[in-house]
């Protein structure tokens, strides 16, 4: 008799069952693109973030540089007088030096122990971040034979060619200055950090046993711009290294954290930095425990910057920024109105039904129908409507995140890369070259909202929500209908 | 049997209370058919709620057998319903949506039979009031004589020992009442039950055995027919 009621009712109503079917399924069909957006907005977050700080980072750390300090010139080359070669009235100059950029500070490689010697910390890896400038020039030698001054340029740019002649005593001069990020990391764990998320497009990674020899891997859009390839050599802090093999970031269009990556016992003798790290990534031994491990890191390393790979997310930014604010506000406020408006309509509909049907329960009520037969045959009616607008919204919603996923919007997100983590609060260009480490990378990633069957699963659950808040509410006013009202005359 | 020993019922209407029935004692054999007459307002339909067991008295009491209506809790009373009391409307209140045959069924939904054997009575009693064609009809594809008998079927079908009817041919033409009520007549006769009529037509009051009047919530007894 249920279900043959059941029938008959959302058959033969079926002006009511469509409108509350269909409210149900616009609620439903929303959620679920606003989920699975949102879904693939994040991912493509972690897409950048990936490209940055590798695949599996949940905590970074590092240390923001101390206010320069008067006297220390880094970042300055000093060319005293038979530096240089000179031939035919020109000195040639070449002086190449490789540093940590002036807005990190180095920290000691011991804190990796205390890291890595924290419970809830699965793996840790130290890298140290640091910038390769090169002057290479000419001068005339007749001012005096010698050319002293300091090779500070304004601007930041990596390669600039200044004035040549003029009040300076420099005239007839011609120098360049050219600069790059290099990446010290443990060739024998990169399987944490910058170098878990890259992928190799020619020949090999690093490995164990680079440690201590000059080899290196070099992003391949930094290899193509500067004209090196696998095999070849480059020159950083004036020893030669062999190009052992070039890696591509995952996503599209994307540079890799750094231009050149070397084994981090070779870059840290080679800048003067032994026993140092900028850097440490750390991968949680469980998801859930990251903010309190982040908490726990923070008071063992108090002068670190700790950040979670939420601290970094909101690092991201660009238009995939805007997208994931706008699909976590707009897009969530939009679905619950709409879903709210959805379970009133559900609600207000199956009252007017039940009033509507004052007489057909009363007569029921009359023949012998108990309470819970009546109220069971409400719900079931709103859960069915529920359902039915459950799977038409499903549908919808499957159409839905398929047009987005077909038009594939690309949305284009940057995040300070860690090779000069903190670089924002630093003094930036003007003296030195090391600005250019700051540069963030930019990333491009195509949209694809994702369904899973979570989302599916939360549709469901939502539609028999519904249904079950209308019928309850619906079941309710029907119990309290009296039998008697079934004497009543017609209307 | 039913009786009823000084049964008052009052509605608290907006502005001022009314009393519907006022003392009412009463007996009605098991098997009487009975016709309940009088002015409208007068307490006929509250009369008969009581004796439906739709309702509790304010005071007094009501048995039907060995059931005491006015003290029954409110699911016993459907039980009560379910099994022994057959109800006839004015207006058919056949539901809507459902065909003849399933109208028919819902009266024995409470009494979890079968589906099949559910099915068997309801196309018995459906036959029974020569409707037996019309099982798959909506009640709107159906006349008002029509509708009339499948609502009595849907009273019958349970076999119960009381068939209560308001009115039951108010809604229809002479002709039609007469059929309806021969149709009564005969169940009452073959099945042994408890007949209440409650009518404003003489016609169909003169048919009863025994004939009250009601008047501001008073009973009094009419000429006894036999
Ligand atoms: N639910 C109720 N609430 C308030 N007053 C009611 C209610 N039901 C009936 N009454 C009042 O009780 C009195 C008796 O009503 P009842 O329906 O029994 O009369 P009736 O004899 O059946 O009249 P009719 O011939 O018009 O059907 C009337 O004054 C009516 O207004
Ligand atoms: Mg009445």
């Amino acid at each position: 008799m249920f279900g043959t009621y059941l029938r008959r009712e959302l058959f033969n109503r079926r002006k009511q069952t469509i409108i509350i079917s269909i409210g149900m399924a616009l609620a439903i069909a929303l959620v679920i693109v606003v989920n699975s957006v949102s879904a693939g907005v994040q991912s493509a977050q972690a897409a950048v973030l990936q490209s940055v700080y590798g695949v599996g980072t949940d905590i970074s750390i590092s240390e923001a540089a101390a206010a320069p300090t008067a006297g220390a010139t880094p970042g300055q080359f000093a060319f005293g007088s038979g530096s240089g070669a000179a031939s035919g009235g020109t000195t040639t100059l070449n002086q190449s030096r490789l540093e940590t950029s002036r807005t990190v500070t180095a920290f000691d490689a011991t804190q990796l122990d205390t890291v890595t010697a924290t419970s809830g910390v699965s793996a840790a890896t130290g890298t140290l971040a640091l910038t390769n400038s090169t002057f290479s020039g000419q001068l005339p030698t007749q001012s005096g034979g010698t050319a002293g001054g300091t090779g500070g340029a304004p601007g930041s740019d990596t390669s600039q060619t200044p004035p040549t002649g003029g009040a300076d005593g420099a005239g007839g001069s011609s120098f360049d200055v050219n600069s790059f990020t290099v990446l010290g990391l443990d060739p024998a764990s990169v399987s944490v950090g910058p170098l878990s998320a890259v992928t190799l497009s020619d020949g090999r990674s690093l490995t164990a046993t680079d440690a201590g020899t000059n080899v290196a891997v070099l992003d391949s859009s930094y290899a193509t711009s500067a004209s090196l390839a696998t095999g070849g050599t480059i020159d950083i802090g004036g020893t030669t290294f062999t190009i052992v093999g070039l890696v591509a970031s995952s996503g599209a269009d994307s540079t890799t954290a750094s231009n050149v990556y070397i084994p981090l016992d070779v870059a840290q003798t080679l800048s003067g930095n032994a026993g140092k790290l900028t850097n440490i990534f750390v991968t949680a031994a469980s998801a859930s425990d990251v903010d309190s491990l982040a908490a726990t890191l923070k008071t063992a390393l108090p002068t670190a910057t700790v950040s979670t790979e939420a601290d970094l997310a909101s690092s991201v930014s660009g238009s995939l920024s805007t997208a994931s604010s706008l699909v976590s506000n707009l897009g969530t406020w939009l679905s619950l109105i709409v879903l709210a408006a959805a379970f009133l309509i559900a609600v207000l509909f199956t009252i007017s039904g039940v009033t509507r049907r004052t007489r057909e329960f009363g007569t029921l009520k009359a023949i012998g129908w108990s309470n819970r037969r009546i109220v069971g045959q409400v719900a079931g009616e709103s859960v069915i409507q529920g359902l039915i607008g459950g799977v038409i919204g499903i549908v919808v919603g499957l159409v839905g995140v398929l047009i987005v996923n077909l038009v594939a919007p690309t949305l284009s997100g940057s995040a300070t890369s860690a090779a000069a983590t903190g670089a924002g609060a630093g003094p930036g260009g003007g003296r030195g070259f090391g600005a250019a480490a700051s540069a963030a990378v930019e990333t491009t990633v195509t949209l694809q909202a994702p369904v899973t069957l979570a989302v599916i699963g939360l549709a469901v659950l939502l539609a028999v929500l519904g249904g079950l808040i209308a019928g309850s509410i619906g079941g309710w006013r029907a119990s309290r209908l009296r039998p008697a009202e079934a004497l009543r005359s017609v209307a | 049997m039913y009786e009823l020993n000084a049964v008052t019922k009052t509605y608290n209407a907006t502005k001022r209370k009314v009393t519907a029935l006022n003392a009412v004692s009463l007996s009605i054999p098991d098997g009487q058919m009975v016709a309940i007459q009088g002015p409208t307002g007068g307490g006929k339909s509250t009369l008969l709620q009581m004796l439906g067991a739709l309702d509790r008295p304010t005071s007094g009491e009501v048995t039907l057998g060995d059931s005491s209506i006015s003290s029954l809790a409110d699911n016993r009373l459907a039980e009560l319903r379910a099994r022994k009391i057959g109800f006839v409307f004015q207006s058919f209140n056949l539901i809507p949506t459902l065909t003849a045959q399933e109208n028919v069924e819902t009266a024995l939904a409470p009494l979890g039979l079968k589906a099949d054997e559910r099915r068997r009575r309801a196309q018995d009693a459906l036959a029974s009031v020569g409707l037996a064609d019309r099982g798959t009809h909506l009640p709107a594809e159906l006349s008002g004589g029509q509708q009339q008998r499948v609502a009595i079927a849907r009273a019958l079908v349970k076999d119960p020992e009381v068939l209560l009817a308001d009115e039951p041919t108010g809604a229809l033409d002479e002709a039609t009442r007469d059929e309806i009520m021969d149709l009564l007549e005969t169940f009452w006769r073959d099945k042994g039950l408890t007949l209440i009529i409650v009518t404003h037509d003489s016609a169909v009051a003169r048919r009863a055995e025994r004939r009250l009047y009601i008047k501001a919530g008073a009973v009094s007894e009419g000429a006894l027919v036999s």
